[in-house]
């Protein structure tokens, strides 16, 4: 389905919700809402393993929630599970390597002005321009 | 009691997460990709929901920061890392691809855990797996909280 009005209006929406989430957890715990980052910190079993962990169960019971109520709004996967698995790989690698994924660098860094936040942002959006074309070329996507 | 507080309000914290990506269409991954893929029919949707994520962030985080320190912790814990590396690229530019592929990011992915589909758990998975092996191949880099 294209985009439409309504996909403005409810991205402004969630957009704005996912913003105060993150200043909430800055609020609270001080830290930078990237999920990759708090992910890794809940493995690594930081000094503050605790309030990583309930924040990623508070994103995994809501997410589970809402789709109870919405089924809509969520949709399984374009790609096929070999290519999923794959990408969860280059994501988790990728995340660590680069400190950050779409949270921390592209809403909190990008948010709190950081440059280097706008160059992994800008990066990861080209690189993953390029992978949906060439996955178009090679006949995945339509 | 300060334990259960700073918990609840992690958990919490979590929730609107997951409630904002859901609203804005992130846990679509047709709806990321239509995103990327400038050849097709370029689906704007993603710039609404990170300019407004970056908006409200960028003003919220500073009224914040205007407290000496944050309510469970005696201090902000910020990024103090300046300037561009090739591995802050490297990282990004593979990240990228990983999203490319699949459609999903760290946060929708495990929103999606849940909600019945293959899919996501297959990717969370992969992911938490490529952090266990960015930390043998360079491991130096676990860091200390």
């Amino acid at each position: 389905m294209t985009f439409q009005a309504t996909d403005a209006a409810l991205g402004l929406a969630g957009g704005a919700l996912i913003g105060l989430a993150s200043a909430l957890y800055l609020a609270t715990h001080g830290r930078i809402a990237g999920i990759s980052g708090i992910v890794s910190g809940v493995l690594d079993r930081a000094g503050d393993w605790r309030a990583r962990l309930a924040f990623i169960v508070g994103l995994v019971a809501a997410g589970a929630l809402v789709a109870l109520a919405k089924p809509l709004l969520f949709e399984g996967p374009v790609a096929s599970l070999p290519v999923v698995a794959a990408a969860g790989l280059l994501v988790g690698m990728g995340t660590r390597l680069g400190s950050g994924c779409t949270s921390g660098h592209g809403v909190c860094g990008t948010g709190r002005l950081s440059l280097r936040s706008v160059a992994a942002t800008l990066t990861f959006m080209a690189t993953g321009a390029l992978a949906v074309a060439a996955t178009r070329i090679a006949g995945g996507v339509q | 009691m300060r334990q259960i507080r700073s918990t609840a309000a992690a958990f919490f914290a979590g929730a609107l997460f997951a409630t904002g990506l859901a609203i804005g269409g992130m846990t679509r991954p047709s709806k990321v990709l239509g995103f990327l893929d400038f050849a097709g029919a370029w689906d704007p949707t993603l710039v609404f929901v990170m300019g407004g994520a970056v908006v409200v962030y960028f003003v919220v985080h500073r009224l914040v920061l205007k407290r000496g320190a944050p309510i469970f912790d005696s201090t902000f814990h910020l990024p103090t890392r300046k300037g561009i590396d090739a591995r802050l690229i490297a990282g990004a530019a593979l990240f990228g691809v990983g999203w490319g592929l699949g459609g999903y990011c760290p946060g929708p992915g495990l929103a999606s855990a849940m909600t019945g589909a293959l899919g996501p758990i297959v990717f969370v998975c992969a992911m938490v797996a490529g952090m266990w092996m960015d930390r043998v191949l360079r491991p130096s880099s676990r860091r200390p909280s």
